[in-house]
This record gives structure tokens, sequence and C-alpha cells, in this order.
């Protein structure tokens, strides 16, 4: 391999859907899907006289956001009009912040530990700006002379992210945009979806001379619009990287233009160049005043920032004594974390929490197909989680028991030892109940207590099996166990 | 009962209420006025009898509302007009505009909801320059609005079918939009008292949007009480309008609850009382060259019975006015640029048959569409917001706009020794012959110069009229100025010179069939 004779440098302007119960100017549901042109009203459909009104709560976030990133908060910042044709656009302008935005100049050290072979270690990123603006409907392109409009997504609030020129390879970028993912998550500011367009980017990409130590003139750059995974990112980048390169090594003047990534070819094509460029007219909204709040709103946003996602897991992993899987996912959501820890401050099993949270508590979320957080709130808080895993703990209701109930300890207010109580399910830890039951089983299969006297004493676990099925599941497995290896190996 | 349309609202909704006469009388006395007059007149582009009429016969079934509630239904029973740019829900929303012939909003604006509720029933949709674009209302699609004074003269405009309309007797009220005086310069040239509140006074939801940092909604009448009637239901806060004023910031200023209470002091009390201590300011650049004399004479002749009645009348100086028409016709072009972006021609309104691709079917729909004026206007802004423009033109016009909000505060800042009130001509001239300056917008961009400051400034502006001028024979309008939400104090100025001022009576023609002079 030849030395390096080009530089890359690359800058991403992100597009994060932010979660707010509603969109952004209007009161319809910020929700991904849905029949087409059923969450619309007159603001967000853009009919005549309709107008915009702010929502306070994507605000917070944008200001959530800056802080995360380490921006400074404008604490007067301006919504302007950008102005352009699509169908998807309904009142013929997007609603964007152009100066001063709502976030200025912040920073993000990106971590190389997952990335071999990183020729620049834990670089950091600047952040240039960070505004909100409202997103545009969809088009689909149903047939060749008829296209159709769901502007279900139409303003749907965004926060852009705009780095400087800082990343120095493909992959840097892609996971830049992979660890930003996981920072917005934890902060609960997007739900990350991918695949629905929760968060997608453009790229600009250009190549400099090599010179030890960086720096020089930036090249002409391209921008390759609209990636929205992380593969789609580093195969756009490397792609325009080689592009550049040929074109430059031959001689080829480059035209700064705006480009379009095939995903199916792993190609780029030219979609219009500088020239081409729309003039989008930005001016103030003049039906938006300026957004101004105070610094103590700032402060109360970030007195609520949640400790950082890296020194919980440390935390977890080391003091608690989780595993690094479980760690993972509960730091993996600020609100999962703080739950996690809320029902830890009322009972000192940190394995068994999270167990009951990853075991039980998540699937029958996924199971339902609802946030963890309503759940959370409305049908199992701390309180109820601390108090099952006590019950666990002490040994009134086995994990057997608890996984066939959870969905009724959810659904109601009985405790989990009362629901065992009615269906005579409480963990037997009596002796000499559970002794009746073990010589039962023993008396029942003797061909099998034979070949376990005789030395298979895998035989154990099908014992325990036979137990458990008679007493429902409510013996104490340590018990049977103990009771079993006495009765059998007598 | 079939001359009911000729009494005041505030007469009429008492005797609504003291059942002398149904709301069916009432609706009917003003379709057979509509039916005399409009066949010539043409202030209207919807007229809604059936709907009207039923609304009536419920409201007669039901009954007027028991005396304690009666507050809650202060325009129980009376007739009224929007101009067709307001949203009426179930009722073609036109905007006189080709592009929008055929377009029904789903859904009320504010202002037509808070009507409702305070049970007015909306008789016509009212004829205007299309999208609120014009000074005659000759820029519709509909054809032009007569003067209802001499059918052969323009009415004023945006608003003049609403002008029109009321002082013809169709209606007691009309709602209009003032976006650079669509509602004090029809008034004017016909003869009736039009309200544009304070920027931020009255939500504008549901109104299609012109000059979003102009636009106001506000009533015209037949006479200052009723004016103040209307504009005490429509004004108020609404969280749907951001630029909505909460009167909450406002410590210093008068809620709009006080507006007819300070109304009816002016009628009542001797104007000498009213009058203690009232400083009105003579801005000198709104009484100088342009103004025809007739203008000048007849509009000046209050301003002397105020004098004469203790108000202290002052020279004041607003140098920024030299900028105005500029800076106006720079900001609401630009504005209304992207305010129209939306009539694309793909959700409603006007699409043009079998376009070549997307980009025809902008081109085509929008070409097709929009007039005239309106074209111009949209060209016009959208070179002002234009990259390499926009610092040259729309920010230094925002800058100019400024300074023209400065001069104001300075006359009106009374803790200086500053004005209550600026007293002003709404209009150089009274209504001219149709067609005068068709070939010539910029003479008709120029006829705005008296009533497009106080948009540019944000602040309210009450005209009425002041006599008819010496030549023409035609209204002339006064106008009154005044402090950011301090439309109470230009009621009650308003009711004094309505008393001091001999009242110019009706069109000779509103007796009978409406002649041509």
């Amino acid at each position: 391999m030849s030395v390096a004779k080009w530089e890359t440098v690359i800058g991403l302007e992100v597009h994060v859907q932010i979660k707010t119960a509603s969109k952004l100017f209007c009161r319809c549901p910020n929700k991904f899907g849905g029949e087409p042109n059923t969450r619309i009203c007159p603001v967000c459909s853009g009919m005549p006289g309709a107008l915009p009104s702010l929502n306070s709560r994507a605000v917070a976030l944008a200001v959530r956001t800056g802080l995360a990133l380490g921006c400074r908060i404008n604490l007067h910042s301006v919504f302007s009009r950008k102005s352009y044709f699509y169908p998807d656009l309904p009142g013929g302008f997007q609603t964007s912040q152009l100066e001063p935005p709502i976030c200025e100049t912040g920073r993000f050290v990106l971590n190389t530990r997952n990335m071999p072979g990183a020729h620049r270690q834990n670089p950091e990123i600047r952040i240039n700006r960070i505004h909100m603006e409202d997103d545009a409907g969809k088009c689909i392109h149903a047939t060749d002379s008829a296209s159709l409009v769901d502007l279900n997504r139409a303003g749907t609030p965004l926060v852009e992210i705009v780095t400087e020129p800082d990343f120095r390879s493909p992959a840097e970028a892609a996971e830049f945009m992979r660890q930003l993912r996981q920072l917005l998550l934890y902060l609960d500011i997007t739900d990350g979806n991918m695949e629905e367009g929760s968060m997608r980017c453009d790229v600009n990409i250009s190549l400099r001379p090599f010179h030890e130590g960086g720096g020089g003139k930036f090249g002409v750059r391209s921008e390759v619009k609209n990636l929205n995974s992380f593969a789609s990112i580093q195969e756009a980048a490397e792609y325009e990287e080689e592009r550049q390169r040929d074109a430059l090594e031959s001689g080829q003047a480059l035209e700064q233009e705006t480009r379009h990534f095939d995903p199916d070819s792993g190609s780029t094509w030219a979609m219009r160049s500088k020239e081409g460029a729309p003039d989008y007219r930005y001016f103030p909204n003049p039906d938006l005043p300026p957004v101004v709040f105070t610094q103590s709103f700032v402060d109360e946003i970030a007195a609520a920032l949640p400790e950082r996602q890296e020194a919980r897991f440390k935390r977890y992993t080391g003091e608690l004594g989780l595993h690094a899987e479980e760690a993972g996912i509960l730091v993996g959501s600020a609100a999962l974390a703080g739950y996690f820890e809320a029902a830890l401050a009322l009972q000192p099993s940190p394995k068994r929490t999270a167990g009951l949270i990853l075991g039980n508590f998540l699937p029958e979320c996924s199971r339902r197909e609802v946030e963890p957080a309503a759940l959370m709130a409305d049908h199992f808080p701390p309180a109820r989680l601390a108090h099952t895993v006590a019950m666990l703990e002490q040994g009134k209701v086995s994990l057997r028991v608890l996984q066939d109930l959870f969905r009724e300890l959810l659904d109601g207010t009985d405790e989990i030892e009362t629901l065992a109580e009615k269906r005579g399910l409480l963990q037997v830890s009596d002796s000499s109940a559970l002794e009746k039951a073990v010589l039962d089983a023993i008396a029942a299969n003797p061909d099998e207590a034979a070949q376990y006297r005789g030395g298979k004493t895998k035989l154990l676990s099908f014992f325990v099996g036979q137990v458990m099925r008679v007493t429902k599941g409510a013996g104490n497995p340590a018990l049977i166990n103990e009771l079993l290896k006495k009765h059998l190996e007598r | 009962m079939s001359d009911l349309y000729r009494m005041s609202l505030a007469a009429l909704v008492k005797g609504l209420k003291n059942k002398e006469y149904s709301v069916t009388e009432a609706v009917k006395s003003c379709l057979a006025r509509i039916e005399a007059t409009e066949p010539r007149l043409n202030a209207c582009i919807s007229v809604l009898g059936e709907q009207a009429l039923a609304r009536a016969a419920e409201m007669d079934a039901q009954g007027p509302p028991a005396a304690n509630a009666a507050e809650a239904a202060p325009l129980w029973g009376v007739p009224m007009g929007l101009k067709d740019i307001i949203s009426l829900k179930g009722c073609r929303n036109t905007c006189a505009s080709r592009f929008m012939e055929d377009f029904v909003p789903f859904y009320d604006a504010e202002v037509t909801a808070r009507l409702k509720k305070a049970g007015a029933v909306f008789l016509v949709k009212n004829n205007l320059d299309e999208f609120a674009m014009g000074s005659t209302t000759e820029n519709s699609c509909f054809g032009r609005v007569g003067n209802p004074w001499d059918l052969g003269r323009v009415s004023g405009g945006s608003s003049g079918g609403s002008a029109a309309s009321v002082v013809a007797g169709q209606v007691f009220a009309s709602l209009g939009t003032d976006t650079g005086g669509s509602i004090r310069q029809p008034a004017a040239m016909t003869g009736c008292v039009g309200l544009k509140p304070t920027y931020g006074r009255v939500s504008r939801y549901g109104v299609v949007a012109f000059g979003s940092s102009f636009d106001q909604v506000g009533p015209l009448a037949r006479n200052v009480e009723d004016c103040a009637r209307v504009f005490e239901v429509i004004a108020g806060p609404d969280h749907k309008d951001a630029a909505s004023a909460r009167t909450d910031l406002y410590p210093d200023n008068l809620p709009e609850q006080d507006c007819l209470d300070k109304t009816l002091e002016g009628k009542g009390k001797e104007p000498g009382d009213v009058l203690k201590g009232v400083r009105i300011g003579v801005p000198e650049e709104f009484w100088g060259a342009g103004l025809d004399a007739e203008v000048e004479g007849c509009a000046m002749s209050p301003l002397k019975k105020l004098e004469e009645h203790g108000a202290t009348l002052l020279p004041v100086s607003l140098p920024s006015q030299k900028y105005a028409l500029a800076v106006y016709y720079i900001m609401s072009s630009a504005e209304a640029s992207t305010n129209l972006a939306r009539f694309d021609g793909v959700r409603y309104g006007r699409r043009a048959r079998q376009p070549k691709d997307l980009l025809d079917l902008y081109y085509s729909s929008r070409s097709q569409g929009f007039g005239e004026e309106v074209q111009r206007r949209i060209m016009l802004g959208t070179f002002a917001l234009s990259a390499g423009y926009y610092d040259a033109y729309y920010r230094k016009a925002a800058q100019i706009r400024r300074l023209l909000r400065n001069d104001f505060d300075r006359a009106l800042d009374l803790a200086s020794g500053g004005c209550h009130v600026l007293l002003a001509p709404a209009s150089p001239k009274t209504a001219w012959t149709a067609g005068l300056y068709e070939a010539d917008p910029l003479t008709t961009y120029k006829m705005d110069l008296l009533t497009i400051t106080l948009n540019l400034v944000g602040l309210p502006g009450l005209c009425l009229p002041a006599g008819l001028g010496k030549e023409t024979k035609m209204p002339v309008g006064l106008q009154i100025m005044g402090r950011p939400f301090d439309e109470a104090a230009m009621l009650r100025l308003g009711a004094v010179i309505e008393r001091l001022t001999p009242d110019i009576g009706l069109p000779g023609a509103l007796d009978g069939a409406l002649d041509e002079r």
C-alpha cells in the first residue's frame, strides 16, 4: 500500500426526530405510520388560514440535546421560513432556524474503542450548531403517472445537529452516528429507529492533499443526502472518497454538488450542481415570535440530565456486580437505569432487580408493544418492582410462579404474594410438606430412581421437574434439590 | 318591519331581546335589502339566505337568552357579514381568487367561532380584492364592488365588500382584514366606522394570510358603538395564534371589556368632561402635500371642534414616515410571497388540467389561478428575499420599521408629555372613479400612504366619517391612531367625534334602489 496521498474530510448534518407527544406546531400526535393522512389538522396540512404554535416540549428536548453535546444554549433564537416547492411540503416552506439557532459550538469525543485500526484515537468532533425544524410529509410514487402524498409525518419535530468537518474517515463518521444514537436514546430524546427514519444524515465530503499533521485548504465537497443507516453512511462516504480521488488523480476538476446514494448499487449520483442549488429565500417566520427563555429554564434541564452513560456502566458492572450485557441494556436508556436505581434504593438486590427488569418486565413491554415508560409509571412503579424483588429474595414466591403471574401482577393492584396465595402458589419452603412430594416422586418413578443411584445423576433435574409439577412451581427449588439428593442417595 | 335593516346594531339587539321582532324578521329584512341592492353593488360573494333563515328559526324557537345570560350573547340574532377570506366552516372561502373559487374550509376561524358563540347570524361573505391585495376592490375575480354613494366609484379596499355591505344596509356589521389599511380606507371611502386593532389583539387563526406581521381582523359598522360591540366579541388572546397578545403582558393597558363602557362614556358624557386633559397629536407628515384640499378641509373640522371642547392639539413629527411606503411594499410582499406558496394546486383549489410534469402543475395552476396584482406581489416579494438582495431590501426594511415604531413610541409617550392619540385623514382622496388607476399600480400603492404606517408599527387605528367632501360629495374618513392595546380610549374619543360631527346620513340611494349619480 502506498502512503496516503489524500486526506478525507467529512462533516455531518444529522436530522433527529425527537420524542414529543404532539407535532412541532400543532396538536396532532407525533407518531410513526398510521393510515395515510389520518394524523393531520389544518396546521400541518397547510390549510389556508392555519397558524403554527410552538410545542414547548420540543424546545426543552432541543436544549437537552445541546447540553448533552456541550453546546452553548442561545436564550434567544429565531424560526425562519425556508421556501421551496414540493408536494410533501404543504406550506410551501419549511420552518427551520437559520440565525440564531437554539444551540451552538459543542463537542463530542468519539470513542475509538470499537474501531480496530483507527488511525486517530478518540478524536474530538466539534458541533457547529443544533437547530429545530419541522419534518415534511412523504410522497409515495404509486405509478408512473400518479404520486400519493401522506402528510402524517408533516410537522414532526426534528433537531438538526451539524458537525464541523472534523471526521477523517468514513468509518469515523459512521461510528459517530452510532454513538450519537446511543447518547440520544439514553437521554430519551429520540426513539432512534433508523428504519422508520428517526435519524437521517447528510454527509459532506471532500479530499485534500495529505500533509503530516493534517491541515490545508479544503477541497471541493459533495453532499450526499438523506442516509438512514450506519452502513449507507459508510458506503456512501467510501464511494465518494474513491470517486473524488479518481477524479483528482486524473486531473479532472470536481464540482460542488448534491448527490444521492443508491444502497442497491452502493454508488452515488449527482442530483444538482452548485449553480442548480435552490435559493431558499430564508427570512424570519412572521407567524412565530422569537424563541426566548431564561437561563433558569436551561439550568433546570441541565440539573435533570442523568449521570453519564459510561460512568453508570462502570458502576453497574463494578460495584453492583452486574454482567456487562445486563448493565449495557439498563444504561441504554436513562429512564430505564433510573427505574432500576429507584427500585434498588428500596431493597438491596441489584442482580435480582436487574433480572426481573430484563427477564420479565421488558419482554412484557415488547409483547404489549408499549413504551416501558408507560408501564413503569402506571402499572409497575419502582416501589412495586422493589416489593416483588423482595418477595423473590425472601423466598415467598418462586421465579416460575412470578413468570406465570407477571401479567396479572401488572394489570391488577394485588401484590405478587397475594396473587400467589389466592392460587395456593406461595413458595413452599416447609420441608415436611415438600418431603412428601419428593418421596412420592421417587416412589412413582422407580426405574429412574434406580438409574440415578446407578450413577446417572443428570436425572436429578427430571425429579425436580416432577416435584415442581406437583407443587405447581411453588416449591423452593433449592430445598427440593436438597431433599431429592437426601432421599435418592440414601 | 321591512326596514329593520336601517336600525343600529345596538338597537336591533335590544329589540330582539325584548321580542319586539324576531330574528327571522331581521334576517328577512336584510335579505330583501340584499336582493334590492346587490345586483348593482356586488358586495357579496356568497349570500347564505337558507342557512341564515334556518339558524334564525332555531334561535326564535329557543327565544332570546335570559337577562343574566345576555352578556354571553351580545350579538344575539344580528345578521352579519364576513370578508370572504375569513373561514366559515362549510361555506366556500374564495379570497376573491379564481384559485379558490370552489374551496370550502372544514374549520371556523377563531373570530368566526367567537361571533357564533355571541349569537351572530352569518348572512353574507363579502367581496374583496383578491387575497386582500388592493385598495379598490377592483381586483376581484367576482367583479368590482360599487360604492353605495356612487356606484361608478370604487368602494376602497381591500375590505370594500364589507364596507359597502354595511353602508348599504345588507348587514349590521361585517368583519374585514387590514394589512395596510384594508379596513380603514374602505370605511373612509364609504362613510362607515372601521377598526384595525393593535397587532396581536385579535386572533388571525383561520384568516387566509397576506402579510402575517401586518394582518389584523377588525369590525366595520355604521357607528362607533356598533363597532365597539363587535370588537369586544372578537378581541382577546388565542393560543392558536402565536402572535396573539396575552393581555396579562400589558398590565398598563385597558382590557377589551372596557371598550364598550368607554364608548358609551364618550357618547353619554359631556364632551368637555371626556376631552379634559386629552392630548391629540397632529402628525405633520400625514397632513402635508398630496392631500386633496377637500379631504384636508373636511378632516380638519372635527379637530377644531375637539379643541373647542377642551382637548389639546399638539404638532407631532414622525420623520421615518417618508420611508413607510417602500418598507411596507417590500415586507408585506415578502411575507405574501411565502404565505401564498401553499396554493400550489396539490391539495386544494385550482389545479391545472393535464400538467406535463410537477413543475408544470405548479406553473400552470398558479398562473391560471392568481390575478395580475397577486402575481405582481409574489414577484416583488420573491425578489426582495432572494440571495444577494435580502440585506439590501428585507433586512433594511425591517430596520426602518423599528425606527418608525420608535417615532410613534416617542409621540405617544404619556409620561413625557406625549399624546393620547394622533389624528389624520385615512386617504388622500375620496373614492375615485372605477378604473382610474388601472394601468398605474404605483399610484394606487401611493394612495395607501396614510394607512400602511399603523400596520408597520402594529398600532391600532379607528376610522370614522368626518363629513362629505366639498367637491365630490363623497365621504371623508378621519383616522384615530392610538397607543398599543388602547382601543378603548380611541373608541371613547371616536364616540365624542361622532357627536360633534354632523351626521353624513345614509347614502340617498338607501331609500330605494341604488341610483348611479
